[in-house]
């Protein structure tokens, strides 16, 4: 069992609204998207298809398409949605003061689970 | 034995609100004397609504109509008030509060419930007069003062205070504009569907809002004039109210070594780290959560007061409460998780006619949201079904048209619904026909199809979202008998809008932005899928030169970061290269920037030009800001826009060579870059008919013949292969770019988004083409003035534009720095 780790990704202005930004932590690319409600979300940014980079995908609703074959995947569970099957990690957000933090010891979860 | 009456416990409350007092009043209700109650208050009034802050400054309401607890009240339940003192810290240990006054209060038990503070961003010019926040009644006399002089005033939050802010100010005369950071009016309650329908009534209101609006500074001497927006922008004020949400004001729990971390944190007894103290209201923070809405203090008061003076037996918990915004006339109701989630459907509801959006949230069959406008009686009784977490499966299809018919269906067969309703029910909103109406006529002129209905009822012949329940009536009247037509293949599963209708529609109601065309088109889903948002951003793009604002996040990764896409995240860029002609400085360019780059593969394309595979997309403005001080711009070669005009080299070298095909290639190439067309559009222009530049497999070619010129238009040399169609003859090189830039703009105008060419040409058919091109020269001089009108807003080097800073963050990663340990 792993514990959090929370890193400060940066200003919450930088995600603006049905975008997304990434950044690598341990050599795992990682995508933070804000819905168009304004919801953050962050995923280990891979999809579970190809590897395509999700952090590049049109966001509709709690979801991205991704840019290279077009799968849909929930950014609240990672799971690909309708008749695709496959899953990317999901990691925690949280916004204080204006900062956003991301719960990268999900990671490890992840990486023990596999 | 009776016992010796004990001395009765000290409870004192800190802070004279609403929350404070509210605790008190539970408390008495549950134990009238069994403590010996002192509240401390900070402001000289007694306690006072300040949900009714915005009815006082529209002047729908006096103060003494918002007093909720008279000097009678605190005298008649022997409660002590110290108004006007400020408590300045807490002893702990000796159990005592101290007053700014130097007095010192002891208590057996404390309830802090000193509220919180607006937030006013931290930029220059926070402190001028004439910058107000909206929190309290001073506040609300310092607008009302503001509104006599009357002039401009400038609310900085389109949040539910905010707005209603916005609509008191302009009920008092003033010219009001709103400034919010996000994209979406009150985002934490709507989405964009909603607040497009609240921008508009707002608007008719008169007051203006702006969207994603970041305030650098308030402007002013010695008072403010106005506010200074991170885009450059400035918006004039004679008054700025901030509402830009609250802080908890917990600096005196903090000092006494409670445990705070944005609020006081409590427990779901609301009691904080210190068992003799209790906190309550808006200074609170539970499970991470801040408390700004009433209904959940209202809850933390009653589960504080069974803890203190009853039973104990009930415990705080967040739960769902719905917001309705008080502005006159404009209903707006928002409960529970309204932005939906994975395993959640949404049933949207829109009457364009009447400006309606209803939309539902469901989850396993249960109603977990509720987002209404326009129409905002049945908010209450969605949030009880929200909250009892009931099933709605047996009221699935009528659940969105309101308690009343759902009630009035129940136990009858959803798929019968509309059989179910009554004859004065509205089917068409458009063209306001009832059921009744369309069974008569369906009974007496014994009408048998669709096209019978709308021609004579005019049911379902205006915007057709109708067709639905016009087509049950007719299988309900009529049994077997009715056969449903061919449908128009929608554009995708958030419309019934087959592509070329919406086309039509958003020119002839200037609908101007994708949450005006989702609404007044009756869009199915809040904010539209990966299929139909580029499609529309197109079809604004194109039908709105220069008016519409591009949305990039509505565009595909490749139009949005101006290079292709590869399989492993990198991009190509294909830099134009002019007719396919290049020159000794380019191509060091060129392989300079390959070099400084390590750009891993340089490959020649098939359109006559140069790829540079694997680019990191943070690298592609600086490799963009080498290739254009070179004097190159962006191919396209990502867009669904112009990407090459191939070329053979024609009469200056060729010795069959007819015309200067190279010559021309390069003008219609330098006449028509950068212009976004429906699908990628490929041309050739070959300079006799040996077709070197292979332009009868193009989507436009040209061969050149001793006599003039060929036009071709309409061929596919991909997952398709064809020959091109011959559109006209011309005589002269300005003819062919006229023909050329009319035709195309013809395309751009009539097909369907991701419709190249030659499929466009299969559906509309040759001769259409020609009628309007061709032989309408009236018709052509117009396509050709539109296309040119358009290239005035198109021909901007995308590259050179990033190249010099445009949308950085597209390009630039995050950076993370590890935090400290967080709660």
């Amino acid at each position: 069992m792993s514990r959090a780790i929370w890193i400060d990704v940066g200003a919450e202005a930088e995600i603006p609204a049905r975008a997304a930004r990434r950044f690598v932590f341990a050599e795992t690319p990682i995508a933070v998207f804000r819905a168009g409600d304004g919801m953050l979300f962050a995923l280990v940014d891979r999809c579970p298809h190809k590897g395509g980079p999700l952090s590049e995908g049109i966001l509709h609703g709690r979801a991205v398409a991704c840019p290279l074959h077009n799968w849909i995947i929930s950014l609240e569970t990672g799971a690909a949605q309708g008749a695709d099957s496959g899953c990317t990690t999901t990691l925690a957000v949280a916004v204080r003061c204006g900062r956003v933090f991301v719960d990268v010891g999900a990671l490890d979860r992840a990486a023990a689970r596999a | 034995m009776a016992r010796t009456p004990r001395k009765r416990p000290r409870l004192v409350v800190i802070g004279n609100g609403m929350a404070g007092c509210r605790a008190v009043e539970e408390i008495l209700a549950l134990a009238p004397g069994k403590f010996a109650i002192t509240i401390i208050g900070a402001e000289p009034h007694v306690n006072y609504n300040r949900i009714m802050l915005s009815p006082l400054l529209a002047g729908e309401k006096t103060f003494d109509e918002i007093v909720l607890n008279g000097r009678d009240w605190y005298e008649n339940n022997g409660i002590e008030l110290i108004a006007g003192v400020a408590a300045e810290a807490i002893d702990r240990t000796g159990r005592v509060v101290r007053l700014a006054d130097g007095r010192a209060i002891e208590y057996d038990t404390l309830i802090i419930a000193t509220g919180s503070t607006p937030f006013v961003p931290p930029v220059p010019g926070a402190t001028l007069p004439g910058v107000v926040t909206f929190r309290d009644l001073d506040d609300v006399e310092a607008m009302k003062a503001a509104c006599e002089k009357g002039g401009r005033a400038v609310v900085i939050g389109g949040g539910l205070l905010g707005l209603e802010a916005a609509y008191g100010l302009a009920r008092n005369g003033m010219d009001v504009t709103v400034l919010h950071l996000m994209p979406v009016l009150m985002e934490r309650q709507l989405d964009q569907s909603a607040s497009y329908l609240l921008i508009k009534a707002l608007a008719a209101r008169g007051i203006a809002v702006m969207l994603e609006a970041k305030t650098t500074a308030f402007v002013g001497d010695d008072r403010v004039r106005g506010v200074q927006l991170d885009d450059g922008g400035f918006a004039p004020a004679d008054l700025v109210v901030v509402s830009a949400g609250i802080r908890p004001n917990a600096a005196l729990a903090k000092a006494a070594g409670l445990d705070v971390a944005r609020g006081i944190v409590v427990g779901d007894t609301l009691q904080t780290s210190d068992p003799a103290i209790y906190a309550v209201g808006e200074c609170v923070e539970f499970e991470g959560q801040l408390f700004g809405l009433v209904a959940p203090i209202w809850d933390q008061c009653r589960a504080l007061a069974q803890t203190l003076a009853g039973d104990g037996a009930l415990r705080f918990a967040c739960s769902d409460t719905g917001v309705k915004l008080k502005v006159s006339g404009c209903e707006v109701y928002s409960a529970g998780l309204f932005a939906g989630h994975d395993r959640s459907e949404d049933i949207v509801y829109r009457d364009a006619a009447l400006g309606i959006y209803k939309r539902l949230v469901l989850d396993n069959d249960r109603l977990v949201g509720a987002v209404l406008f326009g129409d905002a009686a049945d908010g209450p009784w969605y949030l009880s079904l929200i909250k009892s977490g009931e099933s709605i499966a047996d009221k699935r299809e009528s659940l969105i048209f309101g308690r009343a018919l759902t009630e009035a269906l129940a136990g009858a067969n959803p798929k019968d619904a509309v059989a179910g309703w009554p004859a004065t029910a509205e089917i068409c909103g458009c063209n306001g026909v009832c059921k009744g109406a369309i069974l008569d006529a369906i009974a007496q002129k014994q009408l048998t199809t669709l096209d019978d209905v709308r021609a004579v009822t005019k049911a379902s012949a205006s915007c057709g979202s109708c067709t639905p329940l016009v087509e049950s009536l007719l299988a309900a009247a009529l049994g077997d008998g009715f056969e449903r037509g061919p449908a128009v293949k929608p554009m995708c599963k958030c419309t019934e809008h087959g592509h070329s209708r919406v086309r039509e529609e958003i020119v002839a109601r200037r609908l101007m932005t994708i949450p005006a065309v989702m609404q007044e088109l009756e869009w199915r889903t809040p904010d539209g899928c990966a299929a139909c948002r580029p499609a529309l951003n197109y079809y604004l793009l194109c039908a709105w030169p220069g008016e519409y604002e591009d949305d990039k996040h509505s565009r595909f990764i490749n139009e949005r970061a101006h290079g292709n896409i590869q399989k492993d995240g990198t991009f190509s860029v294909v830099p134009r290269m002019w007719g396919g002609l290049t020159s000794p400085a380019e191509l060091r360019a060129i392989a300079d920037v390959a070099e400084k780059f390590n750009i891993p593969t340089v490959k020649v394309t098939g359109g006559q030009r140069i790829d540079l595979l694997g680019v990191k997309k943070e690298d592609l403005p600086a490799v963009w800001a080498d290739l254009g001080a070179a004097g190159m711009v962006s191919g396209h070669a990502y867009g669904k826009a112009l990407r090459t005009v191939k070329t053979c080299v024609g009469s200056d070298w060729c010795r069959f060579g007819t015309q200067d095909s190279t010559g021309l290639g390069v003008r219609i190439e330098k006449f028509m870059w950068g212009s976004w067309t429906p699908a990628k559009v490929k041309m050739a222009v070959s300079g006799c008919p040996r077709n070197c530049a292979e332009a009868t497999c193009k989507d436009v070619g040209v061969v050149c013949v001793e006599s003039g010129y060929e036009i071709h238009i309409g061929g596919a040399a991909g997952l398709h292969i064809k020959g091109t169609e011959i559109l006209c003859k011309v005589a002269s090189e300005d003819d062919a770019i006229e023909m050329i830039a009319a035709a195309t703009q013809l395309y751009r105008e009539d097909a369907h988004y991701l419709e190249r060419i030659y499929k466009w040409m299969a559906r509309v058919g040759l001769d259409s083409i020609k009628a309007r091109v061709v032989d309408d020269a009236a018709n052509r001089k117009a396509l050709f003035e539109r296309f040119v009108q358009a290239q005035r807003f198109s021909q901007v080097d995308p590259w050179a534009e990033r190249a010099r800073g445009l949308d950085a963050d597209e390009f630039r990663p995050l950076k993370p720095v590890l935090a400290e340990p967080h709660r």
